[in-house]
Parts: structure tokens; sequence; C-alpha cells
């Protein structure tokens, strides 16, 4: 435990607090009174308004599409199905800024919708509704479907001979056992909806704004230090508020659950019902995730001379016609994957110890006397983890930069300082995913396993982590994932003449120029297909599982 | 109650005074227990669910801590010493296999975390696969395995280390009949082959019997009676234990010379038994049938076919129920009207429950 706590109060809560206290202080004096002045201005007001509003309904949107996915993905077998997971999780891993652009090209002016029906949704709420569901869809099938691939269908089967229809098993039986888990991915989702900050830039136009895009413009366009620490407090407050909700919701549902291997459970569809909702739910990932996509890949290949592989070829030097790099675009792919390994093995080190603690039963016996304290502790250490996914990323970017500058912890020029700050977000991924099922292990088996001379950490690696191993890798997927797209952050730390991926398509989209967009779109697509290829080998290393020492 | 006074070198584990309460509130899981396992001795707790059987194997195994009382394994005080380093082996009720790991990986669990040699871990998974009888199964998935096949992966996953004191929870609790007779019969030879100590705890009287050297019957915590089964079978102590091994034939009676007033009427004693008030116990076999004008005229309420023997309900004058043990071809049908006398040798006088004192 004291290794995650280090690490956050090093890499996070330092920088933050730093920032805060520049733009709160004055003269070495606490300019309290800003708070009042920022949140009586009505325009603020609307902002904060709209962030719920647009979060609440992003993530009830985004359940009420991906749940159906989720038992598709956990309970059908059909071909091609590791594919399409691990095409799913794609949107999740974009930057923002590119697909902000591809849902503006699908449905803004002149967009693909506009050609065909007239129909244009950028000046509508719609069109940030549904680039959040494009983003978050990955998080309810896999944080649920994880799970719900593994429970026992017996326990369903046992509610329908006591007389419990189809729908009646389902509701009294498999949700209750997925509370957590869909508890935990509505939660990662609203608190992405809530500091959304790329979408809504581009989408939102000038109508809509979310706090993390406001937090963003007196940043860096007004240098309003002052207002921007009051918007990071308020945002920081919020997010606080929801992890309480969370934790309330979630202490009391935690039960064993009966596990079993996931290749166990899914079958063939069988009758209409099931085989509409299996083709339902490809149709919605069609027209929801794949479509943008490819209308990214379309214009990638879409040169002034027609179709061709013009923009990629052209990544390869750095000498293009109104260079923006020091070095060659494609550069960038060697440092995201570089940068994104190093914040993976960071992540899932700091994370998988803190879920571990958090699951060591010694702190979580007995409601009563010394140990309630111990228990309120570890359950505020639980909500600490999630803390990074509330926080602005560029509050930590640019706090990183003010902060860690004096030695011994001058790490402005170290390569570390990327990889750390992607971590941040990482880590989030790791407990959330690793919980759950840690939570769920049998702790009969720790028992038989401690009877049998295994020592607590020799239990916890010889029981919990095969156990875990399935959520390890989805966690180390998603840690992956989101340091390869992480953006925010890493815009301010990373140096010049090592950018990543998403830095290298901002800084391509920033300028004008047919080129430069096209180069974009190549990259984008590069990024996209390395997630893609990352999550695939995830997945493939799946059926080796039971095999041999972890 | 017991011969062997002091700790002797013989003495494996000592219990005293085990408590253990589960919230603060009700009666303990265990009130003040002392219970004492010899070396290579086979001692079965016996009891109903509840009776608190199961918390005295964790208790035993550090998975539980006791309120109250010492645990010593060879004379050595355990408190303290967490489970990994107590040196006993637990069978799980519903075993528990790893599920995730093969039958060997099972089976050489425990020699992993002593740090065995891997071809002395070979070797032993395949003795032990062996002996509970399933040679070559060390490639097996656990979820391959039927229950009677995972009972015995759960076994030799248990002995695999040597543990000087092996605890059974329920051993045979899940499996049909059959295999569970011809089970016990095994296990009772592979104990004896390797000198096993074991601590094993069932609800079920015939497993506990064919089992152990000697039985242990609980009751709500406490110990009800200790003794060879034979003992506890001939000469229940008290009434719980009476009627937890099956015998309903119950009453109050007042023993006078060598006759009871009982509400059937006068039923005779053994030799020396005291005067005064107590509870009787009657055998079924220890119910004759007489010709309908003898005895104590009764109506047959039930017969059940037990296979050996019938059993028969019936209905006195006055006075409970009765039940009666007879061969197939002198059984009566029900609603016959039959006469019942009492066999000295069949009835058994018991301690007066606790709570009457």
């Amino acid at each position: 435990m004291a290794v995650p706590l280090a690490f956050f109060a090093l890499f996070f809560a330092y920088p933050v607090v730093a920032i805060v206290g520049r733009g709160l202080k004055d003269g070495g004096q606490w300019q309290l009174g800003r708070f009042g002045a920022v949140l009586g201005d009505p325009d603020i007001a609307h902002v904060l308004w709209f962030t719920v509003w647009q979060a609440a309904a992003s993530t009830g949107l985004t359940l009420l599409i991906a749940l159906p996915g989720a038992y598709v993905f956990a309970r059908f077998a059909f071909p091609g199905k590791q594919l399409l997971r691990a095409v799913v999780a794609v949107p999740f891993v974009l930057p923002t800024v590119v697909v902000g652009s591809a849902f503006l090209a699908l449905v803004g002016r002149g967009g693909l919708l506009d050609e065909l029906w007239g129909l244009r949704l950028d000046t509508s709420v719609w069109a940030i509704l549904l680039a959040h569901v494009f983003f978050n869809y990955a998080v309810v099938v896999r944080t649920v479907g994880g799970l719900w691939a593994q429970l026992d269908p017996r326990q369903e089967e046992a509610a329908r001979m006591l007389g419990a229809g189809r729908f009646e098993a389902w509701r009294r039986v498999t949700l209750p056992a997925l509370g957590p888990a869909v508890a935990a991915a509505a939660l990662m989702v609203f608190l992405f909806t809530f500091t959304s900050f790329g979408a809504v830039q581009i989408l939102g136009g000038p109508t809509f704004a979310t706090l993390e895009v406001e937090i963003y413009r007196q940043t860096a366009e007004f240098l309003d230090l002052p207002t921007a620490a009051v918007l990071t407090m308020v945002q920081f407050a919020a997010v606080l508020g929801v992890l309480a909700l969370h934790a309330l919701a979630v202490r009391r549902r935690e039960s064993a659950l009966r596990l079993v291997p996931a290749a166990q459970t899914a079958h063939r569809p069988r009758g209409r019902g099931q085989w509409a909702l299996l083709w339902g739910t490809l149709g919605v990932i069609t027209v929801l995730l794949i479509v943008p996509l490819a209308v990214l890949v379309e214009r990638s290949f879409d040169g002034p001379d027609g179709y061709g592989a013009g923009f990629y070829t052209s990544l390869r030097s750095a000498a293009t016609a109104d260079s923006t790099f020091a070095v060659a675009p494609l550069d960038a792919l060697w440092n995201s994957l570089a940068y994104g390994a190093a914040a993976t093995a960071i992540a899932l080190v700091v994370g998988g110890l803190a879920a571990a603690a958090l699951t060591l039963p010694r702190l979580r016996r007995g409601p009563s006397g010394r140990t309630a304290c111990v228990s309120r502790f570890v359950r505020g250490f639980d909500a600490l983890l999630m803390l990074p996914l509330g926080v602005s990323a560029v509050t930590v970017g640019f706090g990183f930069l003010i902060s860690l500058d004096t030695p011994p912890l001058d790490l402005r020029a170290s390569w570390w300082l990327v990889p750390l700050a992607q971590a941040l977000v990482g880590v989030p991924f790791v407990v959330r995913t690793m919980l759950p099922v840690l939570r769920a292990v049998d702790g009969r088996l720790r028992e038989a396993s401690a009877v049998l001379g295994a020592s607590p950490w020799r239990v916890w690696r010889e029981v919990d982590l095969p156990m875990v191993r399935r959520a390890l890798l989805i966690a180390a997927g998603f840690a992956f994932a989101v340091s390869l797209g992480e953006f925010g952050a890493t815009v301010f730390i990373a140096r010049p003449d090592q950018p990543t991926l998403p830095v290298a398509v901002a800084r391509l989209l920033g300028r004008a120029g047919e080129l430069n967009y096209g180069q974009a779109m190549a990259l984008s697509t590069i990024l996209m297909v390395v997630c893609a290829a990352a999550l695939l080998i995830l997945e493939r290393l799946r059926p080796l599982d039971h095999s041999g020492e972890f | 109650m017991t011969a062997r006074a002091g700790t002797t070198a013989q003495e494996l584990l000592r219990l005293g005074g085990v408590t253990v309460r589960f919230g603060t509130a009700g009666r303990p899981a265990l009130d003040a227990v002392d219970l004492d396992v010899a070396a290579h001795e086979i001692v079965c707790v016996l009891g109903p669910s509840g009776s608190g059987k199961s918390t005295l194997l964790r208790v035993v195994a550090g998975l539980q801590r006791a309120d109250a009382g010492t645990v010593l394994l060879e004379g050595r005080d355990q408190s303290g010493v967490p489970a990994h380093r107590r040196g006993v082996g637990l069978m799980f009720q519903d075993h528990q296999l790893f599920p995730q790991r093969d039958v060997e990986g099972n089976v050489a669990f425990g020699l992993r975390m002593r740090r065995a040699a891997r071809g002395e871990r070979e070797r032993t998974v395949a003795e032990l696969l062996d002996l509970v009888g399933l040679p070559g199964a060390q490639g097996r998935a656990v979820a391959s395995l039927s229950g009677g096949e995972q009972q015995r992966v759960a076994l030799a996953r248990a002995l695999a280390p040597r543990p000087r004191l092996l605890m059974l929870d329920e051993p045979l609790g899940q499996l049909d009949r059959g295999l569970r007779e011809r089970l016990v019969v095994e296990l009772r030879r592979l104990f004896r082959e390797l000198g096993t100590t074991v601590l094993a705890v069932t609800h079920d009287q015939g497993e506990a019997f064919a089992l152990a050297d000697r039985v242990v019957v609980m009751q709500d915590g406490r110990i009800a009676q200790t003794g060879t089964p034979l003992e506890v079978w001939q000469r229940p102590a008290t009434e719980f234990v009476a009627r937890f091994l099956g015998f309903d034939n119950v009453v109050g009676a007042t023993v006078q010379g060598e006759a009871a007033a009982t509400p059937w009427g006068k039923v005779p004693v053994p030799d020396g038994t005291a005067d005064g008030p107590c509870r009787l116990l009657v055998r079924p076999a220890g119910v004759r049938l007489t010709a309908a004008p003898e005895g104590l005229p009764c109506t047959v309420a039930a017969r059940t076919f037990r296979g050996t023997h019938v059993a028969l309900l019936l209905r006195p004058a006055a006075g409970p129920q009765v039940e009666a043990a007879c061969a197939l071809r002198d059984a009566p049908e029900v609603g016959e009207r039959v006469g019942i006398a009492f066999a000295a040798q069949e009835v058994v006088v018991l301690d007066a429950p606790e709570s009457a004192e």
C-alpha cells in the first residue's frame, strides 16, 4: 500500500496542489474570494449545468446501448468475436481530437450524413452524446462483459427452476452479481464524460462547453490561472462527490461470486430473439463505431490526386513543405509505443499493489471497533485511486511542469516524465478492472492454500493472481491503450523532439493545408491500427492462461 | 473422563477451553471445548449442522481465532502461529480444489510451498494418486473430475505435505451412498497404513462410526459425549445423543429396584441402576412383540421396510409412540393390534440433561 500511496502523493497530489496554489495564492495570501466571483458568473454556472447534464445523459445512453453488447460478448460464441472485441476497444483509445474530427466528418457540415440526407447534428448536443457513446462503449462491454462471461449460468438456471422467468432470473440473480461491475463502468463513463475535452471542444462549438474545456481556455487562451484553479477545485469536488456516491453504492453489493472459465459460458445464439440481439448489436457497432473509423481511414487515403498512400509515405521524412517537426512524424509511433509500455508497467505495478492491498483479508475484516477505522481508510484509498480520472488532465500536465522542476525531483528533462503522467490515468483502470474479480475470489480457496503452507504473499501469488490474470490482461490492455491515447497532460510535457502520436496528430491538425490534414488522418489511422494490434495480442494471450507460472 | 491424564508425548492435539463467539450476543459457536487427540488416532466429531464442528476445525487450522482457550500441537501453544506454519492439513467440505490448476498442480501445491525438489514432488504426487486410486491422473483438469474423483484429489492434496494432523470437514458429504461406504473403508485402511492422525467432522453417524477410533458428539458448541463408536452407540450419554443417533424411544421414568415406572408401564432396567427419576432409552431392538392380550397393547401406526428388518411405529394405549424392529416374516400389518414387552439389556439410563440440573 505504501508504494501506490507514495506514487500518488508525488506524481498526482503534489503537482495538482502546486498549480492550484499558484492560481489561488497572491503574495502569500490565499485568495478565497475568487470562488464567489467565479461561481457567481452566469456563464460559468451554465458550463457547470451543462457538464453535469451531458455527463449523466451520456452515461445513461452508453449503458442503454452497451449493456446488450456486453451480454452478447459474454454469452454468445460467434465467428470473429475476438477481432470484434478488439475493434470495439479501439475508439476508446483514439485521441479525442481525432474522434471529434471523425464525427464532424460524419455528421457535420458537408459530412457524410449531410451529403446523403441533409442531416446535421454538429449544432446539437446529440453529436457530443454519440461521440461519448462511441468512446465509452468499450468501457461497459469490457468491464461488465468481462465479469459476465465468468458468471456461472447455472445460478440463473437455478432461479429458473425455482419459477423465475427469463428476465426475472436475470434481474434477480445476474444483475445483482453484475452490480459492482455495472456501477464501476457507469462511474468510469460518467467521469470521462464529465471531464470530456477534445470531443466537446470540436463538436460543441461556441454553444457547449464542459468544465475541462473552460479550464483549458482559461489556462491556455486567457492565461487566467486563478479562474482555472477555482474551476479545477470545483471539478475536483464534484468528482469527489461522485466517488463517494459510488463507494456507498458498491459497498453493499460485494459478494463472493461463482466464477467459471469464460469459454464454458459462451454458446451459439439460439432462437430468433438471440439472433436478433446478436445482429442488433453488430448493427449498433457498425453504425456507431465502425462508420466513423471508416470515414477516418477513407480520408487518410483521399489525397489530392485521388486515392493513394501519399500521406503515409510523406510521414517518414521530417522535411515536409512547412515542417512542424524536428523529427519525422513516424518517429512519434516509436515514442508512443515506448512510453505506452513503460506507463503500462508502472500502472500495473502501482494498480496491482493497490488492488491487492484493498483485498487483503485482514484489512476487510470486522465492522466493529478499530477495524472500522481501517476499513474506512481503505475505502478512502479506493476512492483516491479514481481521482486522476476526475482531475483535469490539463491541470495535471501543467502541474507536472511547474512542480517537478527542483532537484532531486527535476524530472522535466527525464524520459520518465511522460510515462509517469500516462500511468496516472492507467492506474484507475487497473484497479477498477481487478478489484471486482479479486473480491469475488472465494475466500476458502485462500484458506485452502494457507493450510497447505502458503504464506499470505504466496497465497496472493498462487490463488488470486492466476484468477485475476484475465482481468490483469484486460487492465494491461486498457492501461496501454489510454497511455497511447493520452493527450491533455502529454501535450504539456512531451518534449518537442519526442512527440507521441496524439500530440503529433494535434500539431498536424493545428496547421492548415490538405497535406497536414491528410497526414493527421494517416497518423490517426496508424494509431488506431497499433491499438487494435495491441488489444488483439492481449486477446490471443488468453487461451494460454491455464498453463504454467505467471 | 479420559484415562490419559496430563500431556504425554502421545498427545498430538490438545484443546483446552476453546471458545469462539460470532458476534457479541447469543450462545458461542464453541463453548469451552476440551479435546485430546493422540498420535495415530482417528477421531470423528459428530453433530448436527450448527453444532460448531467446522468452527472447531478452523480453530485448529488457524483460520479462526479462538476468543478463549488454548490449542496445543505436540505440546506447543499455537496462538499466534499463522495457518501456513501449523503443519496441519485440512480437507474442505466442498474440496476447494484450485480450478486453474490440473490434478498434479493441486496435489503438488503443498509440496511446492515447502520447497520440495521437482523430482520429489513428482514422485510423491504419483504415489499419492496411486494410493487414492487415480493413477496417471496428473494432467487432468479439475473441471473434468467427477465428485468422487475430486474427493480423492482433495485427499491426496491434503496428504501430500505429510501433515502431522489431517483434518477432514464432512469428508464424504457430497458423495452417493455406495461410493461413500466404499471410501470409508478405503480411508480407514489408508490412514492405518500411513499412521496418519485424523480429526474429522461429520453429521453422518454411519460415516463417523465406520471411520473413527473415537467419536466425539457435539451439541450447541459443547461436547456431549466422547467414546468408541461402540460405547456411544450402546450407551448414549444424554437424550440429545440418543435422539441424534436416531433413537426416539425416550421417556421420563422413575427407577425403583429392577424396574422403572414409565408412561408405558413397568420397564425393566439393567442391574445396578440407581433408584430415582431419570430419562430412559429403549432401543427398538429391545421392544418385543407379544400376542395381543399380553404386555402393553398397541396399534401399528406405520411400518417401514429397512432391508434387514422392518421398523414399526406403534401407538400404545398410553404414553408416547414406540419404535420397534422385527424380522420381515413376523411383521404385523398397519392397523393390527399387538402387545409389547421390553428387554432389560436394550434399555439405557440416560444422564439427566444439563438444563435440568
